[in-house]
């Protein structure tokens, strides 16, 4: 049961809403994460709205096909594209990392349906998604698992210790999308730890391997279908993505990583935004 | 209680869980079983046999395990999740707290080989610090049963528990002090004897050694209350508390740092409640252990039944000065 399948016009007009409430958010909040949000804006709308099974009415379907947050930091887009799915009213959104909120500054899965985990330090996602797929295989379910995660969260030794028994186990129903914006808070990925060859290091790990403009959304629909035909090697998409993408001031810059806009930045975001 | 204290059966209690998990497992088919390359040294040898499909050996790899634990819990399973405690609730201490606590996935943790008596490997596989930085974190129970008796009980009732939970256990093969009908709740401390001059409260197979104790000091016609607390999280201050207010006097014992561990955890209740009483404690005095033989690390470290006998009449001796 979808959510509504919409398509590619209506994908990019639904990507472009939730990067406007995205800057409104974080304007708001006074602190968290812009660039990863920004750039992950089009394949968490695709997800959304287009490839994963799930009914906001009922989080807790058996069926539904599961998303894990790894790179937790990234929530407010989580958020959003939660609210615009009908998970919960838009207007909460507002509420991001105030006193009381249900949408915590790293999620929080007690506090807010449609969350399969907490998340925030780096590469437990994806270890807990990995049992989310065992477990789907020991009770011979069919759903998918997908588990979105930063490069820089490469960093990580527990990610390669889930990479590897990923394999062992032949978790086929796992989908990791890796957000290659190039960018960690200190630096760039290439300055801070070079992970080139990325590509040949998770092909070795027995995973299989796509590739995606993160930011073509028929590009994005395409290939996340076909990851979700079932193999015997769980998948890593690794989508190319521009950090910040669509505030032209904020894109490509790792200072952008950990900071959000202020009142005139904001102004200036959303005037851009708007044109989309 | 009788106890057979001249001859006991020895028994480790790691062997304990692996009859409790399989058992566990029997019950209950969501119950699975992990470990980090560790299926024999901690005993989930006999349920990987009855239960391949339910059974993971994640490799030396501890993080991924607990959070790989905390997924299939999320997922309706039961997850044990064994390794030597050093490593679990050691290396993985970051994934309990987030993956686990945090969110209170139905994961039980299961660390082995704590405290001196894991014997020759020496320091680095003694876990004396493992009570410590697992009672601190918010929704996590903590259970160090006395025996191989109590480990089976407290592996059952970990399962049935609904909730994190850390189980401690021991490498060494040590004193049957209970028996398969000893009662047995989650949550509740056991007056193993009852006296009226000096409470000694003491956690996991050193129960044997304050049993010891006991019976020296009876023949010096000191009256020991011996409660042993197979649960250190949920703490039972009342029964603690009703023993205290009698007596005013106390020695605690652990095979675990002093600082940190249940000592720690008694006194700080009690200082809250009413006022700590005089206190000697019996535990591993800031420093890491050593290759040894169980025995001989036992005296060592001052953790033996003569050491016990030796800080409860250093306490008396306080508490008839005040």
């Amino acid at each position: 049961m979808f959510t509504g399948q919409l398509d590619l016009n209506q994908l990019k007009l639904k990507a472009k809403e939730i990067r406007i409430d995205l800057i409104k958010m974080l304007n708001k909040a006074g602190s968290g994460h812009t660039a990863g949000p920004l750039g992950m804006a089009d394949i968490l709308t695709v997800l959304y709205f287009s490839v994963l099974n799930h009914d906001p009415k009922n989080p807790g379907w058996p069926e539904r096909d599961r998303l894990i947050l790894s790179n937790g930091h990234i929530c407010p887009l989580l958020y959003a594209a939660l609210a615009h799915a009908g998970y919960f009213r838009k207007e909460e959104l507002m509420t991001l990392r105030r006193l009381g909120s249900r949408l915590q500054g790293h999620p929080s899965r007690l506090d807010l349906p449609g969350l399969e985990t907490s998340s925030g330090p780096l590469a437990q996602g994806i270890s807990q998604a990995v049992g989310f797929a065992l477990a789907a295989k020991i009770d011979k379910q069919h759903h998918h698992i997908f588990c979105l995660m930063g490069d820089g969260e490469l960093d990580e030794g527990q990610v390669w210790e889930a990479f590897m028994f990923a394999s062992k186990e032949k978790l086929g129903n796992l989908i990791a999308i890796i957000d290659r914006n190039q960018i960690q808070l200190d630096g760039t990925t290439e300055e801070i730890m070079p992970l080139e060859p990325l590509k040949d290091k998770l092909a070795s790990f027995n995973w299989q391997v796509l590739e995606i403009d993160g930011h073509n959304l028929e590009e994005i629909m395409v290939t996340l279908m076909q990851a979700k035909v079932p193999t015997d090697k769980p998948v890593a998409v690794i989508a190319h993505t521009i950090p910040g993408k669509g505030v032209s001031f904020m894109e490509c810059k790792s200072a952008w990583h950990g900071i959000v806009p202020d009142e005139a930045q904001t102004q200036l975001a959303l005037k851009e935004l708007e044109q989309l | 209680m009788n106890f057979n204290l001249q001859n006991p059966d020895l028994k480790a209690t790691r062997e304990g869980y692996g009859v409790g998990l399989l058992a566990a497992g029997l019950k209950n088919s969501n119950v699975v079983a992990l470990t980090a390359d560790l299926t024999e040294s901690t005993k989930a040898t006999a349920f990987k046999t009855k239960f391949p499909n339910r059974f993971f050996n994640l490799g030396v790899a501890e993080q991924n395990m607990i959070s790989v634990a905390a997924g299939l819990a999320l997922c309706n399973k039961i997850p044990f999740a064994s390794s030597f405690a050093v490593f679990s609730p050691g290396r993985s201490w970051e994934q309990i707290r987030l993956c686990v606590c945090y969110q209170q996935a139905n994961v039980k943790i299961v660390g082995t080989h704590a405290g001196v008596t894991t014997g020759p490997d020496g320091a680095t596989h003694q876990a004396l610090e493992d009570i410590a930085i697992t009672r601190c974190l918010p929704n996590l129970i903590v259970i160090s049963p006395c025996d191989y008796y109590q480990a089976i009980k407290a592996t059952l009732a970990a399962a049935e528990h609904q909730g994190p939970v850390y189980l401690r256990l021991f490498r060494d093969k040590t004193a049957v002090i209970t028996s398969a009908s000893t009662e047995f709740t989650l949550g509740k401390a056991q007056i193993f004897r009852k006296g009226t001059d000096i409470t000694i409260v003491s956690t996991g197979p050193l129960t044997y050694q304050a049993l010891l104790a006991e019976e020296s000091l009876q023949k010096e016609n000191i009256s020991s209350e011996i409660i042993n607390l197979h649960t250190i999280k949920p703490l039972d201050l009342a029964t603690i508390l009703k023993s205290v207010q009698k007596t005013h006097c106390l020695v605690t014992v652990e095979e675990h740092q002093i600082m940190g561990g249940v000592g720690s955890a008694v006194v700080e209740a009690l200082a809250q409640a009413y006022a700590a009483p005089v206190t000697e404690m019996i535990g591993i005095k800031d420093t890491f252990g050593e290759s040894g033989t169980a025995a001989e690390l036992l005296v060592k470290y001052h953790l033996d039944a003569p050491s016990i006998v030796k800080a409860a009449k250093k306490v008396l001796s306080r508490k008839r000065r005040l």
